[in-house]
């Protein structure tokens, strides 16, 4: 008897417990969502204009801001997907499809200096996931600027990737791919040597820095298809870059001017370039 | 006997007496819950990098104890001995989870920013130790508690500022975001050491943006408390 007591209470108190949460998580649904958008639009925006110029934005200003900014959606072959919303796309789902399935996010940002494109990265930290995204020029290897989130990495270590300004600010004016069209972008544990392709890393996070390494590396790989469809060729690759099959107005090709791309030995496939 | 009676009713009577402003200073100073009941060290230490967090984690803090108390005081006659503990559990993580979700809604940067530190209130000793010494006691009126509740939360938010503005400053030299001090020339503060010549020697103090100093100020907190207050002094 005193044992039915004590199970109709815990039922009955799971039961409001239950009805209360799940009520106020419903009714404010709609609006965590909208706050986890504008805070997304606002790390894309940070990776180009810098963190503490995007933290300062009010969510207004970050809405208006990137309504001038283009997205598209590429699939593993470097074709553009119509069709797919770019900022609604979540590289978390998209790595449980099939690879030849995945779908990867671009935006556009048309500056004074001419197109600058953010792709978007996911890897793994010390303890969970990492993601961030990377701002490039248009020549898809200079970088204009990173920004870095994560699940749960050790404040004050890890998590430094993401709060601190002065380990963003060193990847500015570094560059992703290297001449052969590899990745050589990292985090360098003991300090930079090469400063073209190596950023210092942070003391006593040493695995997260690792991980962002493998991250630039394995995510912006990714992306590497598209960036040979847009006219842009590294000696690695056999072929000169072919004609891009499906595109709307990407293809500007705008590398042949970029006087910092080192393209020594492809004076064949720039001539050849279909410029239109 | 006729006269003990009737001043005890008229205590009774009134809502706010000398008990009630009691449980309201009490823990603000005599009985603060970090420096005299030593509770609750352990979210001190993680957010007081900053003044911003610390104000909102303290108001979270606040609310979750109060009406915490408030709840089980009312509840207490009810609750089956046997399960005493897992409904203040309860109780707690539902109201932590409120917080949780009503910041989520009105200030997503905050919600952010203090990420899992609004979930270890739940974990945060003064809370359940509260409930355990004043909610759960028949001495004590449910109005009372959520007196004690909100003096307890604000004996511990005071504490966190106090030491959140002393780090954030000298170890970042900004206070609430605004910078103060500054040792970069270019950023936009109110006094720029790089600018001053007989300040450029002025570097922030990296110890103070390590979680090892929150303990040595709380340390320095409670040693300056019990001087000043002969109260306190041999309590131990």
């Amino acid at each position: 008897m005193q044992n039915l007591k004590v199970y109709l209470y815990v039922f009955g108190l799971t039961a409001v417990v239950a009805i209360l949460l799940a009520g106020l998580q419903v009714s404010l649904k709609d609006i965590h969502e909208a706050n986890e958008a504008i805070a997304t639009k606002r790390d894309i925006l940070g990776a180009v204009v810098g963190s503490k110029k995007a933290k300062k934005l009010t969510d207004d200003e970050v809405l208006e801001s990137f309504k001038s900014i283009e997205q598209i959606v590429v699939d593993v072959n470097g074709l553009i997907v119509e069709g797919v919303n770019a900022e609604k796309l979540k590289l978390a789902d998209e790595e449980k499809k099939p690879e030849a399935d995945r779908h990867y996010p671009i935006f556009i940002r048309n500056s004074d200096a001419g197109k600058e494109y953010v792709l978007a990265m996911r890897g793994n930290g010390l303890w969970d996931k990492i993601w961030g995204y990377i701002a490039v020029k248009s020549d898809f290897t200079t970088v204009v600027g990173v920004s870095f989130d994560h699940k749960s990495e050790t404040p004050g270590l890890g998590a430094l990737i993401k709060d601190s300004d002065p380990f963003k600010a060193k990847f500015i004016g570094t560059k992703v791919f290297n001449e052969e069209g590899v990745v050589a972008l990292k985090v360098k544990k003991g300090g930079a040597v090469d400063k073209t392709y190596e950023v210092d890393g942070i003391t006593g996070a040493t695995v997260t820095c690792d991980g962002v390494s493998s991250m630039l590396a394995n995510s912006l790989s990714k992306y590497k298809p598209f960036i040979v469809k847009q006219g842009i060729s590294f000696s690695g690759d056999n072929a000169p870059a072919a004609p891009a099959k499906k595109t709307t107005t990407e293809e500007t090709a705008p590398k042949v001017a970029a006087p910092d791309t080192k393209m020594p030995a492809d004076s064949s496939a720039t001539a050849g370039d279909e410029q239109k | 006997m006729a006269e003990n009676t009737a001043v005890k009713e008229k205590e009774a009577a009134v809502s706010f007496g000398a008990t009630e402003k009691k449980l309201l200073k009490d823990p603000l100073s005599d009985n603060n819950p970090i420096t005299i009941q030593v509770l609750g060290i352990c979210s001190a230490l993680a957010v007081t990098t900053q003044v911003v967090p610390s104000f909102i984690l303290a108001i979270a803090v606040v609310f979750v104890t109060a009406s915490a108390n408030l709840t089980i005081s009312l509840l207490r006659s009810s609750i089956p001995k046997e399960i005493r503990m897992i409904v203040q559990l309860v109780v707690i993580a539902t109201l932590v989870t409120v917080v949780e979700l009503v910041l989520k809604a009105a200030d997503f940067n905050s919600y952010k920013q203090l990420s899992v530190f609004i979930g270890l209130i739940i974990t945060n000793c003064i809370v359940m130790g509260r409930l355990e010494a004043f909610a759960m006691s028949d001495k004590n009126k449910p109005w009372q508690a959520f007196l004690d509740g909100i003096g307890n939360g604000l004996g511990y938010g005071w504490i966190i500022i106090a030491v959140a503005v002393l780090r954030e400053f000298f170890g970042s030299g900004s206070l609430a975001g605004f910078q103060i001090i500054s040792t970069d020339s270019g950023t936009n503060a109110l006094i720029n050491t790089a600018d001053i010549s007989w300040l450029s020697w002025y570097a922030h103090n990296n110890l103070m943006v390590l979680p090892a100093s929150a303990l040595f100020v709380i340390g320095i907190f409670i040693w300056i408390q019990r001087s000043m207050n002969k109260k306190l002094v041999d309590i131990s």
